[in-house]
């Protein structure tokens, strides 16, 4: 019983991190390029990037599995380059996690990166500062509250991960049964009580999760108004 | 009884699979899971083998099949969609057969339900009756027959609660949201009897059959063909009787 709970809880955390790690190394770039672009496809590419917000998880995870599978491009793609299939695998349910979870880790960051202004960064550039530098010294810790975001509403998006992960993961033990996985078996099964249990601990640690991001911003806006 | 069941079912499979302790992977439908759980315990006492399961709706794991998952036995909750994948060669030809039958039931948490005349008087007291999606729920369609058998449909038409599946149904009735609606015998079925309310088990005269179909999906696994053989043993049927369903 542990045993099960332990490998659900872990698998669950490692593809939360994963997805999270994965997500800032590729939403940064297109964040700032969406804050900073005068370009008129602006529009276009905000609106593609936030088309998981609106569709229900179980189509977007259907059609991910027809993109995924072995008759898919992406299937026959990462078949040729030795990946395997990705479907029912754990890689293949950490890049379907990430499709969905994009938007939520984007737009705070999009955000706080539009926040920040024009003004800061011609400062940094008029001491002679290099944009790796205006990067790291400037942007990163004005946009602090906007990262924090980011990191905690992608890790729990990705934890609350449910229609997706049990379309293209096929809710297999040890691999891809994940805790939200884990509570509808509980439910399918009418063990209620374990179920809530398991409900109930996601419930304290997303409200746990939620408080910190809420606590950070205060303490950002207070200093911002000091 | 227990234990002579036990060893019976050891006698028979130690005998026939003295390979290694090996693994099968099992996909089923949701409605099916708690007693294949049960079963996969007792496949696993008489075998040693493993068996890991798979939950998800028939449709799902219909197209996750397709696509290509590693399952090795599918357990739906329909004759269809087996005799699909046969048909589009993704199965083992030949291997598909019902393993258990279905029984609807008219279930409140109320008392006094047991016959037709119940089902009737019910039928005209209650605000509503919830009964599973008739397009893709077999159980709401057998349920959209007993009522169009029965005469009662044009009766019964506004007070429909629909559940987007079985499991919601009963939740309805359950959670006392409706005060009745067509279930299946196997959600409210606790050792050998209706656990809470009362219920009038339907008649399968009166509706379409609710066969479930397995099926052999890779012929690699030894493992895969002994389950499928224990799952027609006269022990595990016994259990599949036991969690409500005809076999």
């Amino acid at each position: 019983m542990f045993d099960t709970y332990f490998t659900v809880i872990w698998l669950t955390i490692k593809l939360a991190t994963v997805v999270t790690l994965v997500l800032l190394c590729v939403a940064t770039p297109l964040a700032w390029w969406l804050s900073q672009t005068q370009s008129r496809f602006k529009p276009v590419v905000s609106a593609v990037f936030a088309v998981p917000l609106v569709l229900p998880p179980t189509v977007m995870g259907f059609y991910l599995l027809l993109l995924l599978g072995p008759n898919g491009p992406v299937g026959r793609l990462s078949e040729m380059i030795g990946l395997g299939t990705l479907p029912f695998s754990f890689t293949g349910i950490a890049i379907a996690c990430a499709v969905h979870s994009f938007p939520f880790v984007v737009q705070p960051l999009q955000n706080s990166f539009e926040a920040i202004g024009k003004r800061p960064l011609e400062v940094a550039a008029t001491l002679g500062a290099s944009s790796f530098d205006c990067f790291r010294n400037v942007i990163v810790p004005l946009a602090r509250p906007g990262f924090i975001t980011a990191i905690v509403m992608g890790f729990c998006h990705a934890i609350g991960e449910f229609g997706v992960v049990l379309m293209i993961g096929g809710n297999i033990p040890g691999k891809t049964r994940v805790l939200s996985v884990e509570i509808y078996n509980h439910v399918e099964a009418m063990e209620y009580a374990q179920a809530h249990w398991l409900a109930g601990g996601m419930v304290v640690f997303s409200f746990i999760a939620l408080l910190i991001i809420y606590l950070v911003n205060q303490k950002a806006a207070n200093r911002s108004i000091a | 009884m227990k234990l002579f069941k036990q060893v019976l079912l050891a006698a028979v499979f130690m005998t026939s699979h003295l390979a290694m302790a090996g693994e099968v992977s099992v996909a089923v439908a949701s409605n099916f899971y708690k007693p294949l759980l049960q079963l996969a315990e007792e496949f696993e006492q008489a075998t040693g083998h493993k068996v890991a399961v798979s939950a998800g709706s028939t449709g799902a794991l219909y197209a996750q099949i397709k696509n290509g998952a590693p399952f090795e036995v599918f357990l739906a909750a329909d004759q269809a969609r087996p005799e699909a994948l046969e048909k589009e060669d993704k199965a083992i030809a030949g291997s598909r057969f019902t393993y258990a039958q279905g029984q609807l039931a008219y279930w409140s948490m109320q008392k006094g339900l047991e016959a037709e005349e119940d089902f009737k008087k019910s039928l005209a007291e209650v605000e509503h009756v919830a009964i599973a999606n008739p397009k893709n729920a077999p159980y709401g369609a057998a349920a959209m027959d007993v009522m169009n058998e029965l005469g009662v449909y044009q009766q019964a038409a506004e007070k429909l609660v629909e559940g987007n599946n079985i499991g919601q149904t009963y939740q309805y009735v359950s959670s006392k949201t409706v005060e009745a609606g067509f279930v299946a015998l196997s959600q409210i079925y606790v050792d050998g009897r209706v656990a809470e309310g009362s219920a009038w088990l339907v008649p399968s005269s009166l509706h379409r059959v609710l066969n479930q179909d397995a099926i052999l999906l890779t012929d690699t696994n030894d493992v895969a063909r002994a389950f499928l053989d224990f799952l027609q043993s006269a022990p595990a049927k016994e259990t599949i009787r036991s969690f409500g369903y005809k076999i």
